[in-house]
């Protein structure tokens, strides 16, 4: 499985929050998506109830989730595909490598793929002297620079272009060093004369699916450039890679899952090319190719299934939660370590490598709810991260200090008379300390709070005390 | 006619222990309006810091304890959004298990309220009598806006303050990075957040901020007064009630200068 | 290795859901049914509109995502708008077309300066030609399909595709494009032996990408240049095989 860094958390968001480059370029994208959707939103009367929609069908089909799959097996090998069942991210690897292995692969292109990216696909390939040619442009850019997507739909959303100029220049070395590329027109030029050579040059396209249809043994990808589109039609192999869950019963059910996919993802009503593929080309075809394997992965999945954490599972991938994340908009997608960042990444990373390594990810949020609201399958994001924080609770995974302190709180929390009296002095005591400035710069044992920011002081008497002593307010007129 | 009786005020821990004139202006916002509001003793937490930390069953332990003192009245009113909430949404789910107290924590959820919602949603207060001289602008807390739908109710009420006014903050509801324990577990994001919030609270021009969660006002107060900000904070509470003439948060005892 | 996976899979997946087997009878039955029946969910009330007024929200939408979109009476004129779009455009006189029933309709030699292959594009292609079985209404929105009169390479290889459709074949919505696809499965004449297309292109507006600073570029890797004829006089039949 692709390494994950998300123990690290804490240090790599600080190490986020301190690359101003980063800061620019996300102050950049936030409104352009947070504002699409809206507008989308705000255009389709019916969204709200598509919304509801959507749900319905994932947690439909995530509750026959073997039928739907046997179903959607049929009917592809019915049209001449081949359907392999991975249980790991290796056994993907391996299905892979051997199916490019069959046709004397030299060179894949890939469309945009999380799954691949779970799967460390590109390293294999490369390890095993295949070359592996991502043809996304924010995924191209980013391979150029060796990084990995920050964000599930727009990948070099971090990058600003004076960086994506600078990755050209340093790899397109044929190229005129004198040439003017500095505005995104001609950048974009450039990356596309370079990989439309690469498109032919191909015996194996692999795609990812945003959806795989039971009823025709379809696989449907969402692009905006086309590139998943060439990858396919051009090599003699087209491989998709999907996880089981992305499956759903029929074209009308994927017509309703489309309908609320753009919109909350890019504000979109619909992607320049949705594109759905059935199996290896029909004799008569002039193009397209000539074997079509999809090969399902678990790894994970189906223990998510019949969890607290089931919810999970109708994800579409459209990448709204983080978008209008607080937290993602600060640090990053990098900072999350893993594969998927964000909120969906905060409960599916330590759904998929375990709450021990991953813990980190769903403790890192306030709750404030944003990507619950915006999430087209209406999936209870903070609700899961709170099952993660409790399983967590219960294996005494948190930190030591925290549950000592949890602890302690809870102990009067519980005991109000003895809450009120240890607070009762505890408070008039800190009222006198902050007499002179209302605050405190410093304070022993609130290191966390006043590193930043001041800590009001506390009036004086308690709420409670003050009122048992009889005071009350004047009556004054309302109404 | 709603009721008007029978008020217990869940005063919420940070009202109670960091600045108790916001559970004196609540209470003074009801009564002007003809409710009976009563304290009950046996309170000291919503549970939220056990809830979100993962800890059931402290959480579990806190809610009997809540719901125990304040079934028996008419309605349960909160000067906060966060604690309201975690009553009126978090408690069934908390208890979702225990047939007996799941019945009990959703009757509660049924009359408990935030302060200001309740005025104008359940009260119908269209107008209080207050005057505020200077420019505010509003900070939409998160589990108040998102769970509970506060977002016209206090606005509409400030808007009826005479000489109050109101400029809206950019990204409003965005979160402050307060979360609880998520700004001391994570100080550098919720630093982030805070900062971010701060420019556009500065960016206002507005003399004064407020909001309806306590904390969120101490995450916020705390950022501008660290930075030097010239903007006071305040709870909404207490510039409805007409009680905003002592010092704002963070600010020491001494005869404030009006802005 | 892969069978027994699946079969671990499929345990793991009934183990998770509660089952020791497969679903009974009675559920596989519905299920089935619920597929067969493909009933729509909600199509959004925007699409009520008679033919007129659904080819009307078709160019209205298709403009907003920056297809350019003109409107001839009928196939005698679609030569003459296609040579008038390429010298407007500075584009050669030089088109590789699909070798589709439709395009056969037009009198493609009244225009002898224009060079016309039919076929498989190759990279040098700048413009490419086809019509469209069926265009969606609510979004603007394109439906090709594979076949052999529609090599679908002739949707993404060259910079700029030139699109003649037919106003009858304008439709509501994606559900009315799948029922298309249906139908001719069902058809014994349409050549699809009971198969829906390899591919269907569900295509609105140029190619983009905001992968940059989110700037907003036509032509990432398909075409630059999406340019709709709208031939008002429409045919009758149903859109063919490609």
């Amino acid at each position: 499985m692709n390494v994950s860094t998300t123990r690290n958390f804490k240090a790599n968001a600080a190490e986020q929050l301190a690359n101003e480059t980063l800061r620019g370029a996300l102050t950049k994208s936030k409104g352009h998506f947070t504002g699409g959707r809206a507008t989308a939103a705000a255009n389709l009367p019916e969204f709200e109830a598509l919304r509801d929609q959507a749900r319905d069908i994932k947690n439909h089909t995530i509750e026959n989730l073997d039928f739907y799959l046997e179903a959607y097996e049929e009917k592809v090998t019915d049209v001449g595909g081949q359907v392999h069942w991975a249980r790991t991210a290796e056994d993907a690897r391996n299905i892979v490598l051997e199916i490019c292995r069959s046709v004397d692969a030299k060179a894949v292109n890939k469309g945009k793929s999380m799954i691949s990216e779970e799967c460390a696909i590109n390293d294999m390939l490369e390890a095993n002297g295949i070359r592996a040619v991502e043809t996304d442009l924010g995924e191209y850019i980013i391979q150029l620079r060796g990084e990995t997507p920050s964000h599930i739909i727009a990948p070099a959303v971090h990058l600003t272009k004076g960086q994506v100029e600078e990755s050209f220049r340093a790899n397109h070395t044929h190229l005129d060093p004198d040439r003017v590329l500095e505005e995104p027109p001609t950048l974009l030029n450039e990356a596309r004369t370079i990989l439309r050579e690469k498109y032919f040059q191909a015996e194996v396209g692999i795609t990812g699916a945003n959806l795989l249809v039971a009823e025709t043994g379809s696989s449907i990808i969402v692009t905006n450039e086309g590139n998943g589109d060439l990858s396919q039609l051009i090599p003699k192999v087209h491989i998709v890679l999907a996880s089981l869950e992305k499956i759903v019963p029929t074209l009308e059910d994927a017509s309703t899952i489309l309908r609320v996919l753009a919109r909350s993802a890019t504000g979109q009503e619909f992607s320049s090319y949705t594109t759905v593929s059935t199996g290896p080309k029909r004799e008569g075809d002039p193009d397209g190719p000539e074997q079509y394997h999809v090969i399902l992965l678990d790894n994970g999945r189906s223990d998510m299934l019949g969890s607290e954490f089931q919810d999970m599972l109708r994800c579409i991938r459209c990448g709204a939660c983080m978008n209008h994340c607080p937290v993602y908009q600060s640090v990053g997608g990098h900072a999350y370590g893993w594969v998927y960042p964000g909120p969906m990444g905060s409960v599916l990373s330590p759904g998929l490598l375990g709450v021990d390594e991953a813990g980190h990810l769903p403790n890192a949020s306030s709750f404030c709810g944003r990507c619950e609201e915006v999430c087209p399958v209406r999936i209870p994001l903070p609700k899961l991260m709170r099952h993660w924080r409790e399983q967590e609770f219960e294996k005494h995974l948190s930190p030591g200090a925290a549950r000592v302190g949890l602890g302690l709180w809870a102990f009067f929390a519980k005991r109000p008379k003895l809450y009120q009296l240890a607070t009762g002095l505890e408070m008039r005591v800190l009222a006198w300390l902050g007499r002179k400035r209302g605050r405190f710069t410093s304070l022993p044992l609130a290191g966390g709070w006043t590193k930043y920011r001041e800590l009001p002081a506390p009036q004086g008497r308690t709420f409670q005390s003050r009122w048992k002593l009889g005071e009350r307010p004047q009556a004054g007129g309302a109404q | 006619m709603s009721q008007r009786s029978g008020v217990a005020l869940f005063v919420t821990c940070l009202v109670d222990l960091f600045r108790p004139n916001v559970g004196f202006a609540a209470v003074k916002l009801m009564q002007d309006a003809g409710c009976t509001v009563e304290v009950p003793e046996a309170q000291t937490c919503c549970g939220q810091p056990a809830y979100n930390s993962g800890d059931r069953k402290d959480t579990i332990a806190i809610a009997k304890q809540v719901i125990a003192a304040f079934e028996g009245y008419d309605h349960v009113v909160a000067p906060s959004g966060s604690c309201a909430g975690m009553i009126k949404k978090h408690y069934p789910e908390a208890l979702a298990d225990d047939p007996a107290w799941l019945a009990r924590a959703e009757a509660l959820s049924a009359k408990t309220h935030e302060l200001v919602s309740f005025l104008t949603d359940v009260l119908k207060i269209e107008k209080v009598e207050a005057a505020y001289d200077g420019t505010v602008t509003y900070h939409d807390s998160c589990s108040g806006l998102r769970e509970l739908g506060i977002h016209g109710q206090p606005r509409k009420l400030l808007d009826g303050v005479d000489g109050l006014h109101l400029r809206e903050l950019n990204d409003a509801n965005v979160c402050c990075g307060f979360g609880g324990t998520f700004c001391v577990k994570y100080p550098d994001i919720s630093n982030r957040m805070v900062s971010n919030k701060m420019d556009e609270i500065v960016a206002t021009g507005a003399e004064t901020l407020l909001a309806g969660d306590m904390g969120c006002l101490m995450n916020m107060a705390g950022k501008l007064h660290r930075e030097g900000a010239n903007v006071r904070v305040r709870h909404v509470a207490e510039v409805l009630a007409g009680m905003a003439d002592g010092p704002a948060i963070g600010e020491p005892k001494v005869a404030s200068v009006k802005p | 290795m892969s069978a027994s996976d699946r079969n671990t899979i499929l345990y793991s997946v009934r183990r998770s859901l509660g089952r020791s087997g497969p679903v009974d009878d009675g559920t596989a039955a519905k299920l089935r049914a619920r597929i067969a029946g493909h009933a729509r969910n909600i199509v959004p009330a925007r699409t009520d509109l008679d033919d007129a007024g659904l080819v009307d929200l078709f160019q209205t939408m298709a403009e907003k995502v920056f297809a350019t979109v003109e409107r001839v009476s009928d196939m005698s004129e679609v030569p003459g708008a296609v040579g008038d779009y390429l010298r407007r455009e500075n584009l050669p006189a030089q088109v590789v077309m699909a070798p589709d029933e439709t395009l056969d309709a037009a009198p493609w030699s009244d225009n002898a300066l224009m060079d016309i292959r039919r076929g498989i594009p190759v990279e040098a292609d700048q413009v490419s030609v086809t019509s469209a079985p069926v265009a969606v209404a609510e979004t603007g929105t394109l439906a090709m399909f594979s076949g052999p009169a529609h090599p679908s390479t002739l949707n993404f290889i060259p910079e700029t595709h030139v699109v003649v459709l037919p106003a009858s074949r304008v439709v509501k919505s994606y559900e009315d494009v799948f029922d298309a696809v249906r139908a001719q499965m069902g058809d014994a004449e349409s050549g699809r032996n009971g198969l829906p297309p390899r591919t269907v292109n569900f295509i609105t507006g140029p190619s983009r990408s905001g992968d940059i600073e989110q700037t907003l570029l036509l032509g990432a890797h398909g075409p630059r240049r999406l340019h709709i004829v709208i031939v008002e006089d429409g045919e009758q039949d149903a859109p063919q095989n490609g």
